[in-house]
């Protein structure tokens, strides 16, 4: 099966081994990432102007792509993609006047856009098309010797409208991490904020937040941390330098792609799994559990 | 109208509330020129009591046959001005409202010209109306003197005592074992701290020693038919497999029988088994068998299915063995609808509280140290399942550290609940008062919105308390509940101080939300009455008519028309059996006689008013395929009339003529 896939620029960059990893565990369900010809950017974060419909013109123009090439639906794996595009189709849904101005903004398009195509994170396709059933069946390594907390941020959850989980108690990255053999920890603070955009300007904010999320889940026994979101990805995984120093004690703890554990266990090479790019490297500790 | 229209019409200052907008003087000018209008007046207040003269003197000297008032809403004076009319000797039916305050004066205030043309268009409207009005005579409807209450906490119990006392029949349905409701749960009461073992159970065994009133528990109501006076119900009293009548209460049933599961008394604190007494206060003071739990009458059932074949001894049959009274009866359902007659009916539902479940930010449901406030009453109150000492109920241990959070899904619209629940912040109070009662060196957090005590001596009870008990009052709300070993984290805001606040406690009693009882919109449809958004009931009017619904003979008591503390709520419960005492006082109760009609000539049966009418008071003649209306239910909302195809249907003095004509007066040119 064919699906358009939009990648979004992080995918491109710091996180290829989240593209990489993602396209692998795909391509063992026979899904295969059609990427969209000339994706835009897809707004970065969601406007939240209540008469400025500008912001919503960049993931509008990324669905009306998808619609162009007669498709139904779309493959996101960037959480903050994910969020600004599904919430603008979610809001020129609910506002077919405001979807005209936004057509009319885009009048050099070839066609119109119209609400049609459905926003699919690659979690929803993994858990309701493939299953849990048989993603346990494609499993050659299981990852009994691992204890993970999946980390899920604030942009797969909220609005609730577009949450792909229940917005306080998501599971579906637990539930995936035990169809592939691992322990889990159902970790309290999986839906703080990371710090996000603070990134740039507030390093110690950001530091302070890797901090609470991953002191947590070392009280919890996990090993590592798993995410979908390449912004909390940097925040939780190059953060852990400024959090040393800021709080005495802490040990660091490796994040990773959700993806990068599934490839793993469906028996990827250490080469095809981008661990080369970690701040705190995954490697010692899956050789040290026998899984590298 | 037969006669020549003789009409009079009296235009209301309301001091300025009108007067202050419109031109009156110009509008009873304008009037006094219509066809059929021989006098016309203003006043300053037509509702006064020398107002209500000059209508009057104004009919008898003019000999007027139809009046209009052009004043306020109808639903505030119609009444008064038919009576007056009456009193006048003038068919109250011939009097009609133009309302040019709230439709007028109100939202023109800034505009008196179009103002004054608009009320003088609307009393010309209501003045063609009126020359159309019929004389009618109210319905004489006969009244049985009985009520019946659904509901068995102290609003059901409060006003069936009233009702009983005062020598009429009362059938008090309760669908749990035991009346008592939610008020016997408590451990003491605020702001006087007594218990309600004390205070509430006097008026339970009152209620089953009453020879007046007849008790109806482990029952619910499955059908209401009738009107006003006239109601026929069905009650389905549940299979209890109990005989009521010979059960002595001794309780050997429930000690032997080998089923445990969560008791609904203790919130799932402790278990009971499929034998059980309510509680150790119970009225009436007998067991039941529960029908879903019980192991022979599940395999009994599973073998009238032709799941298993049946076997020669039971399964168990423990209770049946140890019964002296021989009154328990496993293999028989003892399930029976009983019909009574009665002539008006309480509806005192009371509450449940919002599942934990549906506050999973704050563990609810998953962290078994997170309980709601009732869960915490039971750990206080001396007949709970820890005799009063407040124990966790993960472990037991007694906790050293409380957090009570305030407005758990309260005056939260995305949870649902905008509204305030009333009660919390005086419970949490007192809960941590008992608490440190309890235990004098534990620490107790309390994180609120606001504190509102508005009641006799509420403000003074929450200041003794945080004064005395050395209690945190942190005003802001929690984001977060999570299990941290063996603690609970708490996470929240105290906005005093702009600072974040983490406590690990040993206990969190979270102030869920109260939510109408379970099945009150399935009850409010038999009962033909509204409910708001949420499901609680709504009365006639919020203000005026807050014990009466639109259905005439249907009353409303306690927390199911929202949420209130027990003095409100037994203030209200008397309320509605004054109500209903007054009906009884009458030897027959008279009923509006603006009723829809049918021109069966021109009827076809289709049956499209019938689907419309929300009182059920249509039926459709199968033989004469015409449409019939029960006036004693019809209430008169014109909805029939409004969708019959043929026009065979109309409501009396709002005919389609009479709309037709009033709707071209007030949409000609100006």
């Amino acid at each position: 099966m064919k699906i358009p896939y939009y990648p979004g620029c992080t995918l491109k960059s710091t996180a290829k081994n989240f593209e990489d990893t993602a396209k692998l565990v795909a391509g063992k369900f026979d899904i295969e990432f059609d990427e969209l010809y000339r994706w835009n950017c897809c707004g970065a974060v969601y406007g939240l102007s209540q008469d400025n419909v500008m912001h919503k013109v960049a993931p509008v123009r990324n669905m009306l792509r998808v619609k162009e090439v007669g498709e139904k639906q779309m493959v996101i794996l960037c959480s903050m993609c994910y969020n600004t595009l599904k919430r603008a189709n979610y809001y020129v849904r609910k506002n077919k006047d405001r979807l005209d101005v936004i057509n009319a903004i885009m009048y050099l398009e070839n066609t119109t856009y119209d609400g049609s195509v459905e926003v699919r994170h690659f979690l929803e396709i993994l858990r309701d098309d493939v299953g849990y059933n048989r993603i346990k069946k494609e499993v050659k390594k299981p990852l009994s010797g691992l204890t993970i907390a999946a980390y899920y941020g604030c942009l797969l959850l909220r609005p609730e409208e577009i949450a792909i989980d229940d917005m306080e108690q998501p599971t579906v990255m637990e539930d995936m991490m035990k169809a592939l053999g691992a322990k889990v920890v159902d970790l309290p603070v999986k839906t703080e904020c990371c710090g996000s955009y603070q990134t740039v300007s507030r390093k110690d904010i950001v530091a302070d937040r890797t901090y609470l999320i991953l002191n947590e889940a070392r009280k919890m026994g996990a090993d590592m941390l798993i995410t979908s979101c390449p912004l909390c990805h940097f925040n939780l995984d190059r953060r852990q330098d400024l959090a040393k120093d800021r709080h005495h004690g802490f040990k660091t703890m490796p994040v990773l792609y959700f993806t990068q554990l599934m490839a793993l266990a469906f028996g990827a090479g250490e080469n095809e799994l981008g661990f080369e790019s970690h701040y705190v490297d995954p490697r010692l500790i899956l050789k040290e559990r026998g899984l590298l | 109208m037969a006669k020549k229209p003789r009409i009079g019409v009296f235009v209301c200052h309301c001091g300025l509330n009108i007067a202050g907008v419109i031109d009156v003087k110009k509008v009873a000018e304008e009037a006094r020129k219509i066809e059929g209008v021989v006098f016309s007046t203003t006043y300053v207040f037509m509702c006064s009591e020398p107002g209500q003269k000059l209508f009057e003197d104004a009919i008898k000297k003019h000999k007027l046959n139809g009046a209009v008032v052009a004043n306020c809403s109808p639903s505030l004076h119609e009444r008064t001005f038919r009576n007056a009319a009456a009193r006048a000797g003038l068919n109250p039916y011939r009097v009609e409202i133009a309302n040019i305050r709230e439709q007028v004066s109100w939202p023109h205030e800034h505009e008196p010209e179009i103002a004054t043309k608009k009320a003088i268009r609307i009393v010309k409207a209501t003045v063609e109306r009126v020359k159309n009005n019929m004389t009618y005579i109210p319905f004489k409807v006969p009244v049985t003197k009985a009520a019946l209450i659904i509901g068995g906490g102290i609003a059901g119990i409060q006003a069936a005592l009233d009702i009983a006392d005062a020598g009429h029949k009362v059938y008090l349905v309760e669908k749990s074992p035991t009346i008592g409701g939610k008020m016997l749960f408590l451990s003491e009461t605020f702001p006087t701290l007594d218990c309600p073992q004390c205070i509430e159970t006097p008026k339970m065994t009152g209620v089953s020693q009453h020879p007046n009133i007849e008790l109806l528990t482990y029952s619910e109501v499955v059908a209401v038919e009738g009107y006003l006076g006239n109601f026929k119900v069905k009650i389905k009293r549940k299979s209890s497999h109990v005989d009521f009548d010979k059960c002595t209460g001794c309780g050997d049933c429930t000690r032997v029988c080998p089923i445990k599961v969560p008791n609904e008394f203790d919130r799932g604190l402790s278990k009971r088994g499929a034998a059980y007494m309510a509680n150790d206060q119970a009225v009436p003071l007998v067991a039941v068998i529960d029908e879903n739990y019980c192991a022979e009458i599940r395999f009994q059932n599973k073998v009238k299915e032709g799941k298993v074949k049946p076997r020669e001894k039971p399964v168990c049959s423990k209770c049946v063995d140890v019964c002296e009274a021989d009154a328990i009866d496993l293999l028989h359902s003892n399930e029976e609808i009983v019909e009574v007659d009665v002539g008006a009916i309480i509806a005192a539902t009371g509450f449940d509280l919002l599942p934990m479940e549906k506050l999973p930010e704050y563990g609810g449901g998953k962290i078994p140290d997170v309980i709601d406030a009732l869960a915490f009453e039971r750990l206080l109150a001396a007949s709970g399942p820890t005799a009063g000492v407040p124990k966790r109920p993960s472990d037991g241990k007694i906790p050293k550290t409380v957090v009570f959070v305030s407005c758990a899904g309260s005056r939260d619209p995305t949870h649902g609940m905008a509204y305030c629940s009333r009660i919390c912040c005086m419970y949490l109070a007192k809960q941590a008062m008992l608490y440190k009662h309890a235990v004098p060196d534990g620490m107790a957090y309390n994180f609120y919105i606001d504190i509102r005590s508005n009641g006799k001596g509420y403000e003074e009870f929450v200041q003794r308390v945080r004064e005395e008990r050395d209690l945190i009052y942190l005003r802001g709300k929690v984001s977060k509940i999570f299990q941290r070993g063996d603690k609970v984290v708490v996470w929240g805001a105290d906005t005093l101080t702009g600072q974040k606040v983490e406590v690990e406690a040993d206990l969190v009693v979270l102030a869920t939300a109260m939510i109408p009882s379970e099945g009150i919109r399935e009850l409010a449809a038999k009962l033909r009455i509204p409910t708001d958004q949420y499901g609680w009931l709504n009365g006639a009017h919020l203000k005026l008519r807050p014990l009466e619904t639109v259905t005439a003979g249907v009353f409303i008591a306690g927390v199911a028309q929202f949420p209130k503390d027990i003095t409100d709520t037994v203030s209200q419960a008397s309320g509605a059996a004054a109500k209903v005492l007054t009906m009884f006082s009458q030897p027959e109760l008279e009923k509006e006689p603006i009723v829809a009609q049918v021109d069966t000539e021109v009827c076809a049966g289709c049956g499209i008013c019938k689907e419309q009418c929300a009182y059920d008071a249509i039926d459709i003649d199968a033989k004469k395929h015409v449409s019939v209306v029960n006036e004693a239910l019809c209430e008169g909302c014109g909805a029939c009339a409004a969708v019959c195809p043929s026009g065979a249907m109309s409501l009396r003095n709002l005919t389609k003529k009479q709309i037709i004509e009033m709707i071209e007066i007030l949409t000609q040119n100006y």
